[in-house]
């Protein structure tokens, strides 16, 4: 006779055998790693922020009394007004060119190149494979008085004195934010565009529709989730960039990223920092908020 | 057929990719309104020549017309044929009523008959009610009936089906074909259907073009592809055939002496058949069409002697392998199980007789 083992011998106590049974445990025991970073390294320091945020500076330390007293200079104080406009239309404007410019490009590996697709995308992130402040400083070169394109245009008789928008002015913030952050721009959309069904094309053919309208009724729509995806990637980090304003921007290319390192640097304003990220932060969301709205509605019309 | 009632007119048609030819100078006519399959194995190019109808490959070689006009230059959005796609290509983001009305757009008609139109596509194919819904809240049933509205509401000369059936389980495919075949009567449209199951393209078609390796191997109606087959390689893809290796041994009087392995001497009628002494031939039998006996004919007539060497019970009928001297694989017998079945009857090694009605052989060239 074969003898069944006892099912309660394959456990190891009511806990393992909890663990064996609930996913959701098992969910959450494979998330804590995360979890715990995320915790730690966002949770914690935005706390903290929120707390400095509400404090005043006293002379080289803090006085910890709660106060708004920064968020209504924030509000009054024409300076951080016109910075965080500055900086959303900087940035938008640059975000809208990314998504624009890379388009086309994740459109043709996705539906044009049918093979190594994989290294082409490789290629076209090539570029961001040297560091953020170099390829930056590779843009002075290329902007400069005397740059590439400068020399370039004089040499060959086209302009007298050298284009002088190009460096530090919001123009030369805007190409270089739309060149820094093409990569990720190009990956989600890529993701999107290769996703959609090559037979949903061929069927809004056959139904009729030429290139374009097909393009605009099927392709676009069904993109929309790489094109969300691919603003809120530019448009977040560049909104607070404050690297390329301050390399490139000149002063009409300060962005609030600017204000808000001069706060924690040599202003040491720590407090009116603090109150500045968390206003920029909600503007932020509320801005992203506002856009998933009108890509939603923009979707249900182009349908 | 003449050219000049043909709808649809293919003409030497050929497809190359590169050096490997798909599709191979073929030629075909399909007559308005009639209901006319693609069959063949997959590759046979059946895909690839449905898919020339509707543009989305170009034309290597020769020429389509439908309806007299050649479709060379046409691009796909401006032919008269819509598609039935093979996954049915519902669109994700669209509703059912938005899937449906989705070539009306072009068609600038008030938005008062749009939705009249999609509703009355939406009875057609029973689906009312179902406007409101998405494509993936659907059964591939109903997305199969959303992808035939689309296709039909913009009242095409031709519909095109790809294998649309080919997603859905047996009980609902036999329910769909039935359906179909409701619907082609009722609008009356030329079908062209592609399939790899030759029993629904039987259950369905007017006429079935048997394809295979990029050729055409017969077309007919689809009692004369089972009937009368003309060649082995059609014979052995529709249903069942058993072939016996033969010999013309000579044509006397409009008759030809066949020398027959396992049977012996036959005479079959030569007229209009290109049968000449020397001949090798094969001479077919559908299972169905054989009779078995368990005592050896009495009145002489022909007879093959063998013993069972396999058999498959099914219920309504059963299946025999026997074996016979001289034959180099069995042959299959099906036979309705008109009483009831013993299995003693069936024991492997019993010898029995088979006999046939002289109409039922046929002779194929080998």
């Amino acid at each position: 006779m074969v003898s069944v083992p006892d099912a309660r011998s394959f456990g190891r106590g009511k806990l393992a055998a909890w663990f064996q049974r609930s996913e959701a445990a098992r969910g959450y025991a494979l998330m804590s790693p995360a979890l715990i970073v995320l915790l730690i390294g966002i949770a914690v320091p935005l706390i903290i922020l929120i707390a400095m945020s509400l404090w005043t500076r006293d002379g080289f330390g803090f006085d910890m009394t709660p106060t708004i007293a920064n968020y209504q200079r924030a509000a009054t104080e024409p300076i951080f007004g016109t910075l965080l406009t500055r900086s959303f239309m900087i940035s938008g404007l640059a975000t809208f060119i990314t998504v624009l410019l890379c388009y086309p490009m994740a459109y043709y590996v996705a539906f044009h190149v049918h093979r190594n697709k994989m290294l082409w995308i490789v290629l076209m992130t090539l570029p961001f494979w040297t560091s953020y402040l170099l390829r930056v400083f590779a843009w002075r070169v290329i902007l400069g008085y005397e740059g590439v394109i400068n020399s370039a245009f004089l040499s060959a008789g086209w302009i007298e004195a050298p284009l002088e928008f190009l460096l530090y002015s919001q123009t030369a913030v805007v190409i270089t934010l739309a060149h820094a952050w093409a990569a990720f721009a190009i990956l989600p959309l890529y993701v999107s565009l290769e996703k959609i069904d090559k037979s949903l094309l061929e069927a809004a053919t056959d139904l009729g529709d030429g290139p374009f309208t097909r393009f605009m009724r099927i392709t676009l729509p069904l993109s929309m989730p790489g094109v969300i995806a691919a603003s809120f990637l530019i448009f977040i980090p560049t909104t607070g960039d404050y690297i390329t304003p301050a390399l490139l921007g000149g002063p009409d290319g300060v962005m609030i990223g600017n204000l808000i390192q001069l706060q924690f640097g040599p202003v040491n304003n720590w407090p009116m920092g603090a109150a500045l990220s968390i206003v920029l932060m909600a503007w932020i969301a509320a801005l992203a908020l506002v856009f998933l709205f009108i890509t939603r509605k923009a979707k249900d019309h182009l349908a | 057929m003449t050219t000049n009632d043909a709808f649809i007119s293919i003409r030497n048609v050929g497809k190359s990719y590169g050096t490997f030819r798909a599709i191979d100078s073929v030629s075909m006519d399909i007559a308005h309104g009639e209901f006319f399959s693609l069959l063949g194995a997959s590759g046979c190019g059946k895909t690839t020549l449905l898919r020339m109808l509707a543009g989305f490959e170009s034309v290597s070689s020769g020429e389509i017309f439908i309806d007299g006009q050649p479709m060379s230059d046409v691009p796909p959005y401006r032919r008269p044929v819509n598609m039935v796609f093979q996954n049915y290509a519902i669109f994700p983001h669209l509703n059912v009523a938005q899937n449906i009305g989705y070539g009306l757009r072009k068609l600038k008609l008030p938005r008062a008959k749009q939705d009249q139109m999609v509703d009355e596509m939406l009875d057609l194919v029973q689906l009312s009610g179902y406007g409101k819904r998405r494509g993936h809240e659907l059964s591939g049933g109903q997305r199969q009936r959303i992808a035939l509205a689309r296709a039909l509401i913009l009242k095409p000369k031709v519909l095109l089906l790809d294998e649309p059936l080919g997603a859905l389980d047996k009980q609902l495919r036999e329910q769909m074909q039935m359906e179909l075949r409701r619907l082609q009567r009722a609008i009356g449209i030329t079908f062209v259907f592609v399939t790899h199951d030759q029993e629904e393209a039987l259950t369905l078609s007017d006429r079935i073009a048997v394809m295979s390796g990029g050729a055409v191997l017969q077309v007919d109606s689809p009692s004369a592809l089972y009937e009368v087959p003309k060649t082995r390689d059609v014979a052995s893809f529709i249903g069942n055939m058993n072939f016996l290796d033969a010999k013309v041994t000579g044509c006397v009087n409009g008759h030809a002496h066949l020398d027959v392995q396992g049977i012996g001497r036959l005479d079959f009628p030569s007229a209009g058949t290109t049968l000449t002494e020397g001949d090798k031939v094969s001479v077919a039998i559908r299972p169905e069409k054989l009779v078995l006996h368990d005592t050896a004919p009495v009145n002489g007539s022909k007879a093959i002697a063998g013993e069972i060497a396999l058999t498959t019970y099914l219920g309504e009928r059963s299946h025999y392998q026997v074996r016979v001297p001289g034959c180099d694989t069995p042959i299959a017998i099906s036979t309705q199980n008109i009483r009831m079945h013993k299995p003693q009857e069936a024991t492997i090694g019993r010898p029995v007789w088979l006999t046939w009605s002289d109409d039922a052989l046929i002779v194929l060239e080998r």
